[in-house]
């Protein structure tokens, strides 16, 4: 409760120190000022041109969330059971990889035109390579000894896979996947700042363009706005399909 | 000496390349279990008491000499024998009943039986009531229950355990003991036992194999005069059972008192 007020007074403090100074030090056509960012977006949401614009991103996000974790856990699953296979295309991997993703736009734009395709596969990119990254390492720190006590009851490959590599992997798919949510609205964003005409990244470079500081910052909030709700998505869906943890910590806390 | 032969050791020796030197963990351990024996192995730190059991298990092959089951060379993973070390491996998102249901549910049982069996392995075991925890709720001594019945679930006639109750306090210990020589002599399973208490060594075994250090081979070959069923805790005060831990204790000194070894005890893998 207290943090709770602490926190509400903050905000309150930043938005103040912002309002006054519009008024003095700054200038409100570069900073606007709350109140006028609270219009702009009430204009948003009454227009109807907040749900619309906002769908958009949060088509192009999703998709290019699911497509970009599906290829990452398979490629991390593959990868994480086959060493050699790893050894091989490792050096390709971490290229890729350490290329700035965002800088693959242009040619994504170029092969696949300025409509969702683009922002999906360019989300899905960024996506991939960090749940990629965390199932391959989950794959890879599964107890040997563990694997070696189930053989001996029988299992094989695929019971392995099914019984203790995937679910074992689980946490680190999840770590990956709460980690790429803002990455992935980074993709939809700047694909649709770059080459587009709807989406909440258009609504923010539509703003700029007419130099309306309150319509950007109302853009950005409702950006904000989607990361939350898609991490709140995500932390939902792992204390779902991981109800073992979840006790774990309730023993902690009662103890 | 109970039954038949089931495993044989015949000049087995294994060595292990470390840091491009070999490195001899065991040489000559030339010994021969019978069926339904619970045999303890005890001995300094590396000198390749696991390395046995992973031997049997078929985990890893020896360098010298031949290791068979039944009569047969160990060549491949024996699924005639069950592993529990120090720590329990159990899957921590499956409950109590489904982490027993595991060796079933690989080996193909149907739904119906796996559950039959598994209430009946909890009763076994002191478990019921318990199948809807998760391991991460429960004490040391109920995951080391669970994981003995899921040992059980498949049956291997053969348990090779590595200090199994070595991270339990003393009375818990007992009582897992008292269990575990209840549960080996009704099921008539044969045991190898390792472990690092040789008050332990002689109160499970029928007999104990003492291993000098590295490189390790069996120096001693005890048989443990003492009866089939125990009573763990009467034990304690059986002034035969003193008498052999005294003496067990004598033999084992000039070994423990090497000095302990460079390199860790390899890991079955």
């Amino acid at each position: 409760m207290k943090l709770f007020l602490g926190r509400a007074l903050l905000i309150v403090a930043v938005l103040v120190v912002w309002d006054v100074s519009a008024r003095t030090v700054t200038d409100e056509f570069f900073i606007s000022r709350p109140e006028l960012v609270a219009v702009k977006f009430l204009e948003l949401v009454t227009s109807g041109r907040l749900f619309y614009h906002g769908w958009i991103t949060v088509l192009e996000t999703v998709a290019g969330f699911l497509t970009g974790a599906a290829a990452g856990i398979l490629v991390g699953l593959l990868l994480g059971r086959n060493e050699g296979l790893a050894r091989l295309v490792d050096p390709l991997l971490t290229a890729v990889n350490s290329l700035p993703k965002v800088a693959l736009a242009p040619l994504f734009i170029m092969w696949f035109g300025i409509d969702l395709g683009m922002k999906i596969i360019l989300t899905a990119t960024i996506v991939f390579f960090l749940v990629f990254a965390n199932t391959y390492n989950g794959v890879r720190s599964v107890d040997v000894q563990l694997l070696e006590i189930l053989r001996l009851m029988g299992a094989r490959e695929r019971d392995l896979i099914a019984k203790v590599i995937v679910p074992s992997a689980l946490q680190w798919v999840f770590a990956g996947l709460q980690l790429s949510v803002p990455y992935a609205l980074i993709g939809a964003v700047i694909g649709e700042i770059m080459a587009a005409n709807r989406g909440l990244g258009f609504l923010l470079q539509d703003a700029a363009g007419q130099l309306d500081t309150g319509g950007v910052f109302a853009a950005l909030f409702a950006i904000v706005l989607l990361a939350l709700l898609l991490q709140a998505v995500v932390r939902g869906t792992e204390r779902w399909l991981t109800p073992w943890k979840v006790d774990g910590e309730r023993r902690e806390a009662a103890a | 000496m109970s039954g038949q032969q089931i495993i044989g050791f015949e000049g087995v020796g294994r060595s292990f390349v470390h840091r491009d030197r070999e490195l001899v963990a065991t040489r000559d351990i030339t010994v021969s279990i019978h069926e339904g024996e619970i045999v303890t192995i005890v001995g300094p730190s590396g000198c390749g008491k696991t390395t046995m059991l992973n031997l049997v298990a078929g985990l890893m092959a020896p360098s010298r000499g031949t290791v068979t089951y039944r009569g047969e060379r160990v060549a491949a993973l024996n699924g005639r024998t069950g592993y529990m070390t120090q720590s329990d491996h159990l899957l921590p998102w499956r409950d109590v009943a489904s982490n027993i249901a595991v060796p079933l549910e690989i080996r193909g049982v149907p739904k119906a039986e796996r559950q039959r069996r598994v209430e009946a392995l909890m009763d076994l075991v002191g478990l019921a009531h318990f199948e809807t925890s998760y391991p991460a709720a429960l004490s040391g001594g109920m995951r080391k229950r669970t994981a003995l019945a899921r040992l059980l679930a498949y049956d291997p006639e053969t348990l090779l355990l590595d200090e199994p109750f070595a991270a339990l306090d003393a009375q818990l210990r007992l009582r897992m003991q008292t269990e575990l020589v209840r549960l080996s002599r009704r099921l008539n399973k044969t045991v190898l036992f390792v472990t690092h208490d040789l008050d332990e060594a002689v109160a499970l075994g029928d007999r104990c194999l003492v291993f000098s250090p590295r490189p390790g081979t069996i120096v001693r070959d005890v048989t443990i005069p003492l009866p089939r069923d125990r009573d763990m805790v009467a034990l304690r005060q059986d002034p035969e059972y003193r008498r052999l831990c005294g003496e067990l204790w004598e033999q084992v000194a000039p070994a423990l008192d090497a000095t302990a070894s460079e390199f860790p005890e390899p890991l079955p893998s």
